[in-house]
């Protein structure tokens, strides 16, 4: 698959140097060796099933909940895809093409979610849909993709157990965020007992199922394991259990508003997270989080992530400056804010490696696509459609940061559908 | 048979009727590609739950702001025949128990549930599309009318019940698929609900549902007992004084609005392929109350339309201005409240049927029905 002519590499490199020189148009054009021209990719020829594709222009759709309560989510999900679609035109877009967006929102209504995906699809033919957030909503757009051979860039770390032709999952699922997070508290904290501790719904329930079978594989003991709805802000009776269980680890998988509430309830029954007993790991809190919550209430906690705003290397400082000086000073940007900006770069590369923008060809050239510009490091998409990626631990600070204190050695591989954990 | 003195319709009436058809089965169909054809679809089956509404509310002065429980059940049972079906071994050898539908996998089900299993008949869905809520309302009403619970008390009533059974369904995602409701529904009988032509012709069995709906509402409006209905919710003690069972009618016209809701759900369910939670609760049943208001409660027709604007409404606007438009609808509803606070057919029939009568009593003496409703002005504005 890498004799294609138009290697993927060039043009990317390129953009790592532009986004470097602080990523605007004026740096991107003198450093790029050489534009992809339109000229040389008639859109007969890179457009052969009649989708958005014009000789200068491609609309790629973007779809997530700007009103509603996931609003607060997955806002930044689409300023990412916002900046990287921009980033993407200063350099001379794709196949010479500049992107142009339709923005639709799910308005946190997975029948909206259903409706806007079929507008995006079969109104608009849009070349592909940055969306989705919740496991709901994908869910709901699912089977329209499938009918109408959309393709989806999905951001959001969920619970696996699904691989579709038309979804690139640029989040982890649920093996990659758990596993070796649990080895590590066992490792480097001595850790022994686990209280399971999540939100009712599919993602936890699963991820929780994963950690048990996995805390149990290493010989440990799970000592309790709890849900509650969505929105729930009573833990008082969880905090009473945990106390009296006195597990070595609370692990929570709490999402949304529950966090607030659950996080200063523990502080003020006077478990100090930082003196560490218990512990608490988290998969479900990320900076945008935080700030609903309070650095002050969450300081000493462990969140297992694949990226944090303070992970220290060249690509990210210039995507965070980036993100800075596009959407706001005091903006944070969480784990799956990253893995939406990887989005439009993960299907530019694809284009360019396939040459066209059809989406059989697009689906073909998927696998094997390397990035090595994202912010989180270089990560590699795998023939099933999941990102390898590492996994990290970060320690929250009382500024609503994470100091990152542990890192996989090596890309973790996907495993949607892991085998003795289901 | 359908002339002017017939008792059940008027020449407004019929008028309305043949305007209403006109643009479902004719005008829609032709002017629109079948995306947004599916999308009126979509939009009619909301109608169904505003005429129910007109019924209860409108004639019988029963506001329930719990409609979306009976079309979440209708909806359900639909989805549940078509979840089974569409969970063949072949169809789910990925999952860890082949066979079952894919949330049961997810959740450590690994057989079907009893009474998931009279759902492999299509028959038997089909009846309990229509009974399993009938009954449900039954038993609501049963338990309050008998009683004597009615106006706030009962509203509030059954908005707690939306939010029990929002909960019930979530909390049971083994059996019910939770948060993300029973999704990927793909065929009915073998035949692919998915394709184009499905959709059309999916279409068209919901007018046609939609109108036997509303020819059965008219009926239940024009006979003795919708009058008693009207004559309940201006004057209830009166009514019971006279020696009516007010509790019985109430009972009756509930469960009539249940059935509509449930053909409604279920025509949904088979229209955009999955049914979920987010139908059932607090909030969905309120804006099936908002789209009788905004219809007017009065007039069965007028919450047809009342039905269509504001999905097209919501739609439009959503797609215009994605990150305003709440507030574009928001705005609507103020100005149904402030400007016309009958609804569309209020509207008509303060500012418009005036004249016409004028026009009428000119050539037609003896014509004049209050409470009309104009079909032509707003067919124009909801065709727009």
């Amino acid at each position: 698959m890498s004799d294609t002519p138009e290697n993927p590499k060039k043009p990317m490199e390129a953009s790592r140097r532009a986004v470097l020189m602080g990523g605007t148009a004026v740096a991107a054009s003198l450093f790029a060796p050489k534009f992809l021209s339109a000229s040389d990719y008639p859109t007969a020829a890179v457009n052969t099933t009649g989708l958005a594709v014009t000789d200068d222009e491609v609309t790629i759709g973007i779809l997530h909940s700007i009103t509603g309560t996931m609003a607060i989510s997955e806002t930044g999900s689409v300023q990412a895809e916002k900046l990287a679609i921009d980033q993407i035109n200063a350099q001379g877009g794709i196949l010479g093409r500049k992107i142009k967006y339709i923005q639709e929102d799910g308005a946190s209504d997975w029948p909206t979610f259903a409706e806007k995906a079929k507008k995006l699809l079969v109104n608009d033919k849009v070349a592909s849909v940055m969306g989705c957030w919740t496991s709901a909503s994908r869910k709901a757009v699912l089977p329209v993709f499938e009918q109408y051979n959309g393709f989806l860039y999905y951001p959001t770390f969920y619970e696996g157990l699904e691989q579709s032709p038309n979804v690139i999952y640029t989040g982890q699922e649920a093996t990659q965020q758990i596993i070796a997070g649990i080895d590590w508290v066992t490792q480097t904290k001595g850790a022994k007992s686990f209280f399971l501790l999540g939100s009712d719904y599919i993602w936890p329930r699963t991820s929780n199922k994963i950690a048990r079978k996995h805390i149990e594989k290493l010989g440990l003991k799970v000592v309790g394991e709890e849900y509650y709805p969505l929105g729930h802000t009573q833990f008082n009776s969880v905090i009473n259990k945990i106390r009296l269980k006195k597990p070595d680890v609370i692990y929570a998988i709490v999402v949304g508003g529950s966090n607030v509430a659950f996080y200063k309830q523990l502080k003020a029954a006077g478990i100090d997270m930082t003196k560490e007993k218990p512990l608490l790991l988290t998969i479900s809190v990320t900076e945008d989080e935080i700030r609903g919550i309070g650095g002050e209430n969450i300081v000493g906690a462990y969140a297992c992530m694949k990226y944090f705003q303070s992970l220290d290397n060249p690509n990210n400082v210039a995507f965070v400056e980036e993100f800075k000086k596009m959407w706001g000073e005091d903006i944070v940007i969480g784990d799956v804010t990253q893995a939406a900006y990887l989005g439009p770069w993960l299907w530019k590369a694809a284009v360019e490696k396939a040459g066209s923008f059809d989406i059989d060809k697009i689906r073909e050239a998927s696998p094997g696509i390397e990035l090595t510009t994202a912010p989180e490091g270089y990560v590699k998409v795998h023939e099933n459609h999941h990102l390898w990626s590492k996994t990290r631990v970060g320690h929250a600070k009382e500024d609503g940061q994470y100091e990152v204190v542990f890192e996989t050695a090596d890309l973790v591989e996907p495993d949607p559908f892991p085998e003795g954990y289901q | 048979m359908l002339l002017s003195k017939n008792r059940f319709f008027s020449t407004t009436d019929l008028i309305g009727f043949g305007l209403l058809a006109l643009l479902i089965f004719v005008v829609l169909p032709i002017g629109l590609d079948t995306f947004r054809l599916n999308l009126f679809g979509k939009y009619l089956t909301y109608a169904f739950v505003a005429i129910g509404l007109v019924l209860c509310w409108g004639a019988g002065g029963i506001l329930s702001l719990g409609q979306g429980v009976f079309f979440g059940l209708g909806g359900y049972c639909m989805a549940m025949f078509l979840k089974l079906e569409a969970s063949s071994p072949e169809a789910t050898k990925i999952q860890s128990t082949p066979g079952i539908p894919d949330f049961m996998d997810w959740n450590q089900i690994t057989e079907i549930p009893i009474w998931w299993q009279p759902f492999h008949s299509l028959t038997f869905s089909l009846i309990a599309v229509i009974l399993v809520p009938v009954i449900f309302a039954f038993i609501i009403g049963v338990a309050m009318f008998r009683r004597r619970v009615g106006g706030v008390y009962f509203a509030i009533i059954t908005q707690a019940i939306a939010a029990i059974l929002t909960i019930l369904i979530i909390g049971q995602q083994g059996y019910t698929g939770g948060v993300n409701g029973i999704t990927d529904l793909r065929t009915l009988k073998g035949w692919d609900i998915r394709t184009d032509d499905a959709k059309v012709l999916l279409y068209f069995v919901n007018g046609g549902l939609l109108f036997a709906c509303l020819f059965l509402a008219q009926l239940i409006r024009r006979s003795k007992l919708g009058r008693i209905l009207i004559a309940m919710r201006n004057q209830e003690d009166r009514v019971r004084f006279s020696g009516y069972d007010v509790a019985n009618f109430k009972i009756f016209v509930f469960c009539a609005g249940a059935a509509f809701a449930a053909i409604g759900g279920a025509m949904f369910t088979l229209q955009v392929g999955f049914m979920s939670p987010s139908f059932v609760g607090i909030v969905p049943s309120i804006e099936m109350v908002i789209l009788c208001a905004v219809g007017g409660r009065l007039s069965i027709i007028g919450a047809v339309y009342g039905a269509l604007l504001v999905n097209l409404a919501k739609t439009t606007f959503s797609e215009l201005f994605p990150e305003l438009w709440l507030l574009g609808l928001g705005g609507l509803f103020i100005a149904v409240v402030l400007i016309f606070p009958n609804g569309l057919a209020g509207l008509y029939s303060d500012y418009i049927e005036p004249r016409i009568t004028a026009i009428f009593k000119r050539k037609f003496p003896e014509s004049k029905d209050p409470g009309k409703f104009d079909p032509a002005k707003t067919a124009a504005e909801a065709a727009e």
